[in-house]
């Protein structure tokens, strides 16, 4: 039986299962087993044939001996049910339709761990597809069986059943709600120390899961004492476990001002820095969100942002990413610690991301949702910018909606500060803002205005185009004096 | 005539009276009037005054007001609102914690390193100890220098130094192999004080009969030197099936051309030790427990190596066959 190879199955897949069918009602056990066995393998192997486990009737039969036999036909039960769940809601629902999840409940009770193992498994396939599925998982009252499952030793045993919690509760808020009654959070945590990276995953991905609803449950997460524990998991060997702690860290920083206050204090700002510095990739993008998120806050939540050396980091993953949405994650971060007081503004125009992120907006192969946020973060940054060596580049190459901005800034600082109005003028920023051209009345037209009005009438007519010419002109005109 | 100068003169002289007395009631009346006004034009001018007078007073209260309030408003906005040295203090704080968890976080980082690097080291040196012991037959000798001991090196390898440090290695043998492999036939064999004595002369052939109610001596000889006739039960050891499956596997595996089963092939590149689940661990097929057997098993408990052996009685039946009678009846 298990010689056959699976690729030629679906020509004869109706007969295959009628094949199996009664072997499964076979009197030795072994032979039911390997029937179940070899059910699971062809029902894992693609959709086509777990609907066609489901068509031939032969779950209502798993599930009715899954109750009574034997471990090892529990185990290979167990399999077929976690193989065909996995594939989409509409069979999973199958299975829950047939009355499958009391009797994996049942399973959970088990003494064997490898029973347990196979039932977890199963209700984890079966929950990750939607709310209600996860619902129905929950009704069958699974969660303290999981929760009391994540005690046992075994860690193969422990990573499933975070993994399925973890499953559970991300849907809804009241999913995640149920899984923090049942006392998950404690156990949890307390395994975040373990030296395995694969549970360590699967248990910063469940508190992620149940931190990212509300502030409550992101509150109970952070009082069961994770930091600074989470922020060694941010130098972890292994590139999951360190998204996943980022990931933990963000949705916890999100939600309120006073959580985000609160992993900056611990210290975890520079731990998450350092980490986007060491990974490449996908793997830093949870880390680049949640320094966005904490700028966003406030501004001295953005200055500790700064301090922590954010900004040089943020503006290395705007230019040395290939992957587009990366991209568009930093500009924003970028955008969101500019944004609010001059100090913050020069701090991101000083290490010069500017031009990247101006040339990101005008690149045409930039996808939308980069163009559209990079533009966003430039507005916000140049609207409070007053580092004028940054915004004389943009004088030349901005498109005409930001140059209003820029304008704008000039017109704002120049008349106050003598050294800037000599370094405009050597600099050839006054020869370019005369090039401009603007419609009379415009926004455009008054920040022009008003720069022309710092400087003496000579230096602006001398700057303005076709001075050369109406000289030569007066040239020409000109009746010399014959004495 | 008379009258008319008369009454000039009466006129003038009222006229005057009453020029004089006009003027005189004129006169009064402006001093009265000039009283007046000069009282109304006091009252007003105290007015004045005094709403002059509490108008700079209030503008000097207000002034001081403002004076006030806005030393106030500064020192409030400074200490409660936005208090920059609390500010600076606090980002200050933030960066020594900052730079505090980057240390905390690098030792931390090293310490793991340091740790694999060590179980690595050890895992090494237990190989090579290993190898060592293994290839111990290679060590020189006084006669033959050994591979590692080249004459034409200056000093040997160090391997060699390893090699002599090496404790020979012995396959353990399984402790079960204590088979009593007495036969049958050594029953005969005892030279305990019970059993008959066997010497290696044979006794003479054309002894004289003894004289008396003597069997004849042959019989005797043959009923005292009867070899044993072992039931059934006994002619066989006990786990005479078990021996033959072992001796059957024995054979198949002297046939084999490799001894490991299911070598890997295709991820035979891969470093990475794959940790299964429980279900692909677990031993495949029943457990004897509850079917075969019983009892719960702890090896780690046992005394000896050995398990209960399960035993089939044989038959009696066959064993006592053709012995049931005795010749003299010669029935069977």
């Amino acid at each position: 039986m298990h010689a056959l190879t699976v690729d030629w199955i679906p020509n004869g897949q109706i007969g295959v299962m009628s094949l199996l069918r009664p072997l499964l009602l076979d009197v030795v056990p072994t032979i039911q087993q390997t029937a179940a066995l070899a059910l699971g393998r062809l029902a894992n192997y693609n959709d086509d044939l777990a609907e066609a486990v489901v068509k031939g009737d032969i779950l209502p039969q798993l599930v009715y001996s899954l109750a009574e036999q034997n471990r090892f036909y529990k185990k290979a039960a167990a399999f077929v049910l976690r193989a065909v769940g996995k594939h989409s809601p509409q069979l999973a629902q199958a299975i829950v339709d047939c009355g499958a999840l009391d009797t994996l409940v049942i399973c959970l009770e088990d003494f064997d761990p490898g029973v347990k193992e196979a039932a977890a498994w199963a209700l984890g396939y079966i929950a990750r597809h939607n709310a209600e599925l996860s619902q129905a998982v929950v009704d069958a009252g699974a969660v303290p069986l999981l929760v009391l499952c994540i005690q046992e030793p075994e860690i193969a045993l422990k990573r499933i059943a975070a993994s399925t919690l973890s499953d559970i509760s991300k849907h809804s808020p009241e999913l995640a709600q149920t899984v923090v009654d049942a006392g998950a959070i404690a156990h949890l945590a307390q395994m975040i120390l373990s030296p395995d990276a694969k549970l360590k995953r699967q248990i910063l991905s469940a508190l992620s899961q149940i931190a990212k609803h509300s502030v409550d449950l992101a509150e109970m997460v952070v009082e069961a004492e994770i930091f600074p524990v989470v922020l060694t998991c941010l130098k972890d060997k292994d590139d999951y476990v360190k998204k996943n702690a980022s990931t933990l860290i963000r949705e916890i920083a999100k939600h309120t001002p006073e959580l985000a206050q609160l992993i900056v204090n611990a210290g975890g700002v520079a731990a998450v820095i350092d980490c986007v510095g060491s990974c490449r990739g996908n793997i830093r993008l949870p880390g680049i969100m949640m320094l966005g998120y904490v700028a966003a806050h406030s501004e001295n939540l953005a200055m500790a942002v700064i301090i922590s050396k954010g900004v040089p980091q943020l503006s290395i993953c705007l230019s040395e990413e290939p992957e587009d949405h990366i991209k568009a994650a930093a500009a924003w971060a970028l955008g969101q610690i500019g944004r609010h007081t001059p100090e913050h503004a020069r701090a991101v125009a000083v290490t010069n991301t500017l031009p990247v992120l101006l040339s990101l907006y005008m690149s045409p192969e930039s996808s939308e949702d980069l163009q559209v946020k990079s533009k966003k973060a430039i507005k916000s940054i140049l609207q409070k910018c007053t580092y004028l060596p940054a915004l004389e580049p943009f004088l030349y190459d901005a498109p005409p909606n930001i140059l209003k901005h820029v304008v704008g800034q000039f017109s704002k600082v120049l008349p106050h500060d003598s050294k800037a109005r000599r370094l405009f003028v050597t600099s050839g920023g006054l020869k370019k803002v005369q090039e401009i051209k603007a419609e009379p009345g415009s926004l455009l037209q008054e920040y022009i205005n008003s720069i022309n009005n710092c400087y003496p009438e000579e230096i602006v007519r001398y700057y303005s185009p076709g001075y050369s010419d109406t000289l030569l002109q007066r040239v020409d005109s000109y009746q010399p004096i014959i004495n | 005539m008379a009258t008319l100068a008369r009454l000039q003169a009466r006129s003038s002289f009222v006229g005057k009276q009453y020029y004089y007395r006009n003027r005189y009631l004129h006169r009064i009346t402006t001093i009265i009037q000039k009283w007046w006004r000069s009282y109304l034009g006091k009252k007003e001018f105290r007015h004045v005054v005094q709403v002059a007078h509490y108008t700079m007073k209030m503008n000097l209260y207000n002034e001081m007001a403002v004076k006030i309030q806005r030393r106030w408003r500064g020192y409030k906005i400074r200490k409660y609102c936005f208090n920059y040295y609390y500010l600076k203090e606090y980002l200050r704080a933030i960066s020594e914690t900052n730079d505090a968890i980057r240390e905390a976080l690098e030792e931390f980082a090293e310490m793991k390193e340091r740790e694999e690097k060590k179980a690595n080291l050890e895992k090494e040196e237990k190989q090579r100890d290993y190898q060592a012991r293994k290839m111990h037959y290679l060590l020189s000798t006084k006669q033959i220098p050994g591979i590692y001991n080249s004459p034409f090196r200056q000093a040997p390898d160090p391997w060699e130094l390893r090699l002599q440090k090496a404790k020979p290695l012995i396959h353990p043998r399984p402790k079960v192999r204590q088979e009593c492999s007495t036969s049958l036939s050594d029953w005969l064999a005892c030279t305990s004080a019970r059993s008959f004595p066997r010497s290696d002369i044979l006794p003479p052939i054309n002894k004289k009969k003894c004289q008396g109610p003597f069997r004849d001596f042959n019989e005797v000889l043959e009923q005292r030197y009867k070899p044993l006739e072992p039931t059934l039960r006994v002619a066989e050891p006990i786990n005479q099936l078990k021996l033959a499956r072992e001796e059957l596997k024995r054979e198949e595996c002297a046939q084999n051309v490799n001894d490991k089963m299911f070598f890997p092939f295709s991820s035979y590149h891969k470093k990475e030790k794959y940790t299964p689940s429980i279900h692909s661990s677990s031993k495949y097929g029943s457990d004897s427990y509850g079917e075969k057997q019983f009892r719960s098993e702890n090896p780690k408990k046992w005394i000896c190596d050995k398990d209960f052996q399960t035993v089939l009685p044989s038959f009696d039946l066959f064993s006592k066959y053709g012995k049931l009678y005795s010749r003299a009846g010669q029935i069977v």
